[in-house]
């Protein structure tokens, strides 16, 4: 897209989120709702739709969605209703999902973010609860199975108003609506196994106007990645019939990731009649104000705000602040460090770099490392007060990691106080001044960016305990005498 | 062995037992061989469970007599009711074959209360029908008389009381599909309030309405069984939460003042004759009696079966939908989904069940909802408060249960419209929710039974058997009638 094409046309997007709740049991039934089971094992004759079943409301499912919607500025609901959705396929095996229709749990909220030090607001229109599908396996010979360990996973289906008018604001938008479902601690967020999955709805209009253009659908989105690229291809597309005179016509297109294409699905005289009308097996959800204030307590506080308080009281970048905030534990755990370690700039350093590269490397979560605060604190004290140079601490955090030590015990074990005695100091320093007379002569001839070398050398000598400093002083000091 | 079964009520069978003459096996192989003896000119049972039944009757502890209230009482199952292990098809080709994994809680409770299943019986294809001639599989004959249907959708339980093949039998109401088959078979037949027996395991058809009950030779009976398995079940999300209160110690209370009433302008309502003057007897006895009959307003009851056919219908539309060769039941194999789905819903389903189905997508389609389903559910809404306010003056209305005695097989299958004014008195208290029960009354000069229906408020099942009981003594229908020769 170049930048005229931009200014004639104004994309208008709306996000459909899909997220699954971390409910020990599924929404109807009481089947563990477990990822990665063997196939049909977690099923149960409400789950599998058999002839004479009935749904039972899971009140944890309720719980984690008024949680999601009090995050997200809605109103929840006092009555709420499902409603019985009803399409044909063979993954649904009652043929009609149990949804939430004209009566949401959730409504009128939003949800902000930053995107390039903006603060961006988008409105969350409802979020309603449903049970999710089993899963089809298509086999080779052209026939398939269905596995319905998925069928009856509770679902929250957060909608959002067609407020964003960029693939990267759709993107920033998803990755915030992430964060905070990983905050509550009410779903995993993973689009790979299907855990967070993302609907898009695109139009184009003419700039200026304020009438929507006729907007498509994008399902199949299973990457953050497929969602941006997803985007930009439609808005592409889109602008490219409306110059050509042509116009859009309402399709539901599918993100083919390996073509990186979309590819048209449904047009619109296929759209489903649902035929949607209130569920008879369950009562409306009654939700009261105590019930809310329970749910209320479990309230956290949330990414942005966490990030700008970062910000502001440790006094941390907006890039640190992010990726600090990025995970509710790392965040959880970085101030616990600042805290104990009583130096919450280090204390980031070492989050941003070691640890960060450390999780990756070991690919393991903050709570799986071995290495935990309090731990890790008493090491940046031992920086913090020249007990240990910055490259010795290094090799001293790589040794904590693989053992239970405490860093005072490593350094004491592999020797490597930093040599902060001048006594000492001094007679590595003549040995170098001795070792060294050209460059000796060079320096006093003016050039000092020499005194790096000779610090350098001494380092070397001290195989890296002498303190980098107060070496550089005494060098100093010799030189010009 | 014991010879006449056939009249045995459930308090006959437990002094049987308590005075030792007898075992459960011995009481269930007398009726297994009267169920020999005369099915096959009835045709009520789809399923005979023969050594399944007496095999659990051996296992029945006589020391455990006291604490069960149906020790080694032979029960049938209207076949839409899952029994684990055992066939469960609501009469229709799409679930031939099906067995269920689980046990209905209607089920658990009767085993609980040491039932014995001896069979399941024949219906309307899931229970939509009023003669049990939408049945895939067999007609059922009426047993006062074979050329007549018994009423439906539940005749197959209905059809086995009265031919004395079992003391009681659960069947299941939608919209009169337990009351219409008793009256016109001459037994008791109830439904309680919706809410009041689990619909966990009953198969639905439409789920706003549906309800089990029993169906027993005499209110006694009726009573007995429906102790047995209503109240609250967890599994079932409109099961009624408060604790249910015994109907059998309410029999034992006094009539007291219950006041009595009829629908306003009784006198004028469209009934075969037969039917008028039993309803007009039922009044002057109680008058005779010195109770007052009010006449009450009862809701519009033509606008009560559209409401009823539109929101029944939309409920079956989505609740039928699961049976789709997918899973279970009858599949047609073809290369394509939806040829699949086609061919084994067009081939498994019957006419009527597809004409409801129909009608029931029809309702709910966009651009029709408002004016349909919408629209009834004000309906709906307004008959509720008609009878709330009706049973705020009175406590029971009398009415018949059906405007016509049994009619002939054959004589209403083609018109459906006809067959649907069959239960035009019997839908009014699914739509309410309201409890209600048929007793039979008298014969009509061809000798069909004529039954009477009395109804009572949300929750009131206990004013309910109280009038009916009254009404039963005095009707002494057991006695004057000699009850169907069968076989």
């Amino acid at each position: 897209m170049n930048v005229t094409e931009v200014q004639e046309y104004v994309p208008v997007i709306g996000l459909e989120v899909h997220a699954q709740l971390l409910t020990k049991t599924k929404i109807f039934c009481s089947c563990p709702s477990t990822y990665g089971a063997e196939p049909n094992t977690l099923v149960c004759p409400v789950c599998l739709g058999l002839p004479g079943a009935l749904p039972v409301l899971n009140r944890e499912a309720v719980s984690m969605a008024i949680l999601m919607g009090l995050a997200t500025n809605c109103t929840i609901a006092e009555e709420s209703v499902f409603a019985r959705k009803n399409y044909f396929y063979p993954d649904c095996p009652k043929n009609y999902q149990i949804s939430m229709f004209d009566k949401p749990l959730c409504a009128d909220g939003f949800i902000e973010f930053e995107l390039d030090g903006e603060t961006k607001r988008v409105r969350i229109e409802r979020i309603h609860l449903e049970d999710d599908a089993g899963k089809l396996i298509h086999e080779e010979d052209g026939g398939s199975l269905v596995d319905f360990n998925r069928c009856g996973v509770p679902l929250i289906e957060i909608v959002s108003r067609p407020d964003m008018h960029s693939a990267e604001e759709a993107g920033a938008y998803l990755v915030m609506l992430r964060k905070i479902l990983r905050y509550l601690g009410i779903c995993s967020g993973n689009m790979e196994e299907g855990s967070l999955r993302c609907d898009v709805n695109v139009s184009v209009m003419p700039a200026g106007s304020s009438e929507f253009g006729t907007k498509t659908e994008i399902k199949n989105l299973n990457s953050f990645k497929a969602v941006e690229m997803g985007i930009r291809y439609e808005i592409e597309r889109q602008i490219e019939v409306l110059k050509n005179g042509g116009k859009i016509s309402q399709v539901t297109n599918l993100w083919d990731s390996g073509a990186k294409k979309l590819v048209t699905m449904r047009s619109k005289e296929y759209a489903h009649d649902y035929r949607y009308f209130p569920e008879p097996d369950l009562l409306p959800l009654e939700v009261d104000d105590e019930w809310i204030d329970g749910i209320r307590t479990k309230m956290v506080e949330l990414p942005l705000e966490r990030e700008r308080r970062f910000r502001k009281e440790y006094n941390l970048s907006s890039y640190d602040a992010s990726v600090l905030c990025s995970e509710k534990k790392i965040a959880d755990y970085y101030e616990e460090l600042a805290s104990i370690a009583g130096d919450p700039k280090l204390s980031a350093n070492w989050m941003m770099r070691e640890v960060m590269e450390e999780l990756k490397e070991q690919s393991v979560s903050i709570e799986q490392f071995s290495l935990q605060p309090e731990r890790l604190a008493g090491l940046i004290r031992l920086v913090k007060e020249n007990v240990v140079s910055g490259s010795a601490a290094r090799d001293v955090f790589k040794e904590m990691v693989k053992s239970n030590e405490s860093a005072e015990e490593v350094v004491r074990r592999l020797g490597l106080e930093q040599i902060s005695g001048e006594g000492e100091l001094e007679k590595m320093i003549d040995e170098v001044i001795a070792e060294n007379p050209r460059e000796v002569e060079r320096y006093r001839e003016g050039k000092i960016q020499l005194l790096g070398f000779f610090v350098g050398q001494v380092m070397k000598k001290s195989r890296g305990k002498a303190n980098p400093k107060l070496t550089g002083e005494i060098i100093k000091r010799k030189l010009s005498g | 062995m014991l010879h006449d079964v056939g009249k045995l009520t459930i308090a006959d069978i437990r002094r049987l037992y308590s005075e030792e003459r007898v075992r459960p096996a011995e009481v269930l192989e007398s009726y297994l061989n009267r169920i020999e003896e005369k099915d096959p000119a009835i045709g009520a049972f789809l399923h005979i469970f023969k050594e399944k039944a007496i095999e659990e009757a051996e296992t029945l502890d006589i020391a455990l007599m006291e604490s069960k209230p149906l020790f080694g009482v032979p029960i049938a199952l209207k076949d839409n009711i899952c029994t684990k292990g055992k066939p469960t098809t609501c009469a229709s080709r799409i679930l031939e074959g099906y067995v269920p994994p689980y046990d209905a809680t209607v089920v658990e409770r009767l085993k609980e209360a040491g039932a014995v299943i001896i069979g399941k019986t024949n219906m309307d294809e899931f229970a939509m029908g009023s003669s049990t001639e939408n049945s895939a599989f067999q007609l059922t004959h009426n047993p006062w008389d074979t050329d007549y249907a018994p009423g439906g959708s539940s005749g197959g339980s209905a059809a086995a009381v009265a031919a004395g093949m079992v003391p009681v039998a659960l069947g299941s109401d939608t919209g009169g599909s337990i009351r219409q088959p008793a009256s016109l078979c001459g037994v008791v037949g109830m439904k309680g309030t919706y809410g009041r027996v689990s619909r966990y395991g009953l198969v639905a058809f439409a789920s706003s309405f549906d309800q089990i009950g029993p169906i027993g030779k005499n209110v006694r009976d009726t009573a007995f069984l429906m102790d047995v398995v209503s109240g609250h079940d967890p599994h079932d999300s409109t099961s009624i939460q408060e604790s249910h209160s015994s109907l059998v110690e309410a029999l034992e209370e006094e009539i007291g003042d219950l006041t009595f009433s009829v629908p306003r302008g009784f006198r004028d309502l469209d009934l075969s004759p037969s039917v008028r003057e039993a309803l007009g007897e039922t009044v002057e006895y109680l008058r005779n009696s010195g109770r007052e009959v009010r006449e009450v307003e009862l809701p519009d009851l033509e606008a009560a079966m559209a409401c009823y056919y539109i929101l029944a219908d939309a409920e079956a539309s989505s609740n039928l939908a699961r049976y789709d060769g997918v899973r279970y039941g009858y599949r047609h194999r073809a290369d394509s989904l939806i040829e699949m789905y086609e061919k084994t819903r067009g081939e498994g389903f019957g006419e009527e069940v597809k004409r409801r189905i129909l009608t029931g997508t029809y309702v709910l389609s966009s651009g029709y909802y408002d004016e349909y389903y919408s629209r009834a559910q004000k309906v709906r809404a307004m008959i509720i408060e008609d009878f709330r306010r009706v049973f705020s003056e009175v406590d029971v209305v009398i009415t018949p249960t059906s405007p016509t005695p049994a009619f002939k097989l054959g004589e209403k299958v083609d018109n459906p419209i006809a067959m649907y004014l069959s239960d035009i008195f019997t839908t009014t208290a699914n739509i309410a929710g309201i409890p209600a029960i048929s007793i039979p009354a008298r014969l009509s000069p061809e000798g069909l039974p004529i039954g009477i229906q009395v109804m009572a408020g949300l929750k009131e099942e206990r004013k309910m058997i109280r009038a009916a009981y009254a009404l039963e003594k005095e009707f002494d229908f057991q006695s004057k009638v000699s009850g169907p020769e069968v076989g």
